[in-house]
């Protein structure tokens, strides 16, 4: 099954890369921008058929060793 | 008195740290990272460099090695373990140390010598320095921004003007126990007056002198 899996930094974690491309876009014109974070997505695929024993077993991966729990949290979609 | 020197795929900084050691009259062997069995060594370095090549975050692939479980038993026994640079990322990484390493704040990596100063001299790193010592020692990193929302690190080190964005200016972190400790900058490559500076002699020998036989 094809899962994606997004990581995101804690708000309160700085981001110094998204401050950075938020500041390059300002010095473009593009001065709307209020707030810009780079995250990470991960495209995975599991053998199996059962969607939310996928998604648990991807979920165990991601507490384990995909994600650091001191800086980020974890979202994960099983596309089927 | 044993010292092991961990070597992960990646890791470059093996050999000064074997270096330094040894002319500090230190006995360091260097211990590939699938070794299973850290009995016999007193204490262990964990070097810098790109352990499994810095993939996914720094120090995440390297905190499955084999060998880590070894390292985790040795700091549960109360035996100093020491992570230099990317070694301190791979003790946060596997919750050896609190916090984490990320991007130095202005997007630098960042190689020149820094000026340090020891605040906790109570540290397996810090026990040869006086309190309010200044070191001079590079500095080679890019994630090198030290954070700590659970705000229990020690610090025993910190930057005279922080130059990577680290919570409390922390340079080198340890545990509560002091017994693992973190460093960014790298005491090895200040380890003799030919290498520009020999400041970092003193954690070193701090270091060796907190070994006990194992």
């Amino acid at each position: 099954m094809k899962v994606t899996v997004e990581i995101t930094r804690r708000p309160e974690i700085a981001d110094p890369q998204g401050t950075t491309i938020q500041r390059a876009l300002s010095d473009l014109g593009h001065t709307g921008v209020v707030s810009l974070r780079v995250d990470r997505v991960i495209h995975l695929e599991v053998n199996g058929d059962d969607p939310e024993r996928v998604k648990e077993e991807v979920e165990a991966m991601c507490r384990q060793v995909l994600a650091n729990p001191v800086l980020e949290d974890f979202t994960v979609e099983v596309l089927g | 008195m044993r010292v092991a020197v961990v070597v992960f795929p990646g890791t470059n900084c093996e050999l000064d740290v074997a270096h330094a050691l040894t002319s500090l009259g230190g006995e360091a062997e260097l211990v590939w990272h699938r070794e299973t069995d850290l009995s016999g060594f007193d204490g262990a370095v964990l070097p810098g460099g790109f352990a499994h090549g810095d993939y996914l975050r720094t120090g995440a692939i390297a905190r499955f090695s084999p060998v880590m479980s070894e390292v985790g038993r040795m700091a549960a026994e109360g035996r100093p373990v020491l992570g230099i640079c990317n070694g301190f990322q791979v003790l946060c990484e596997s919750g050896l140390l609190p916090g984490a390493l990320i991007a130095n704040r202005d997007l630098a990596f960042i190689c020149r010598f820094v000026d340090l100063e020891v605040v906790d001299t109570g540290t397996i790193l810090t026990g040869a320095a006086e309190p309010g010592q200044r070191i001079r020692i590079p500095l080679n990193s890019y994630e090198g921004n030290w954070v700590d929302p659970s705000r229990t690190g020690r610090i025993a080190v910190r930057y005279v003007d922080n130059p990577n964005g680290s919570q409390g200016s922390a340079a080198a972190v340890s545990n509560r126990e002091g017994n693992v400790v973190g460093i960014m900058p790298h005491p090895e490559r200040g380890s003799d007056e030919l290498l520009g500076s020999a400041d970092g002699l003193v954690l070193l020998e701090g270091f060796l002198r907190s070994l006990v036989p194992a």
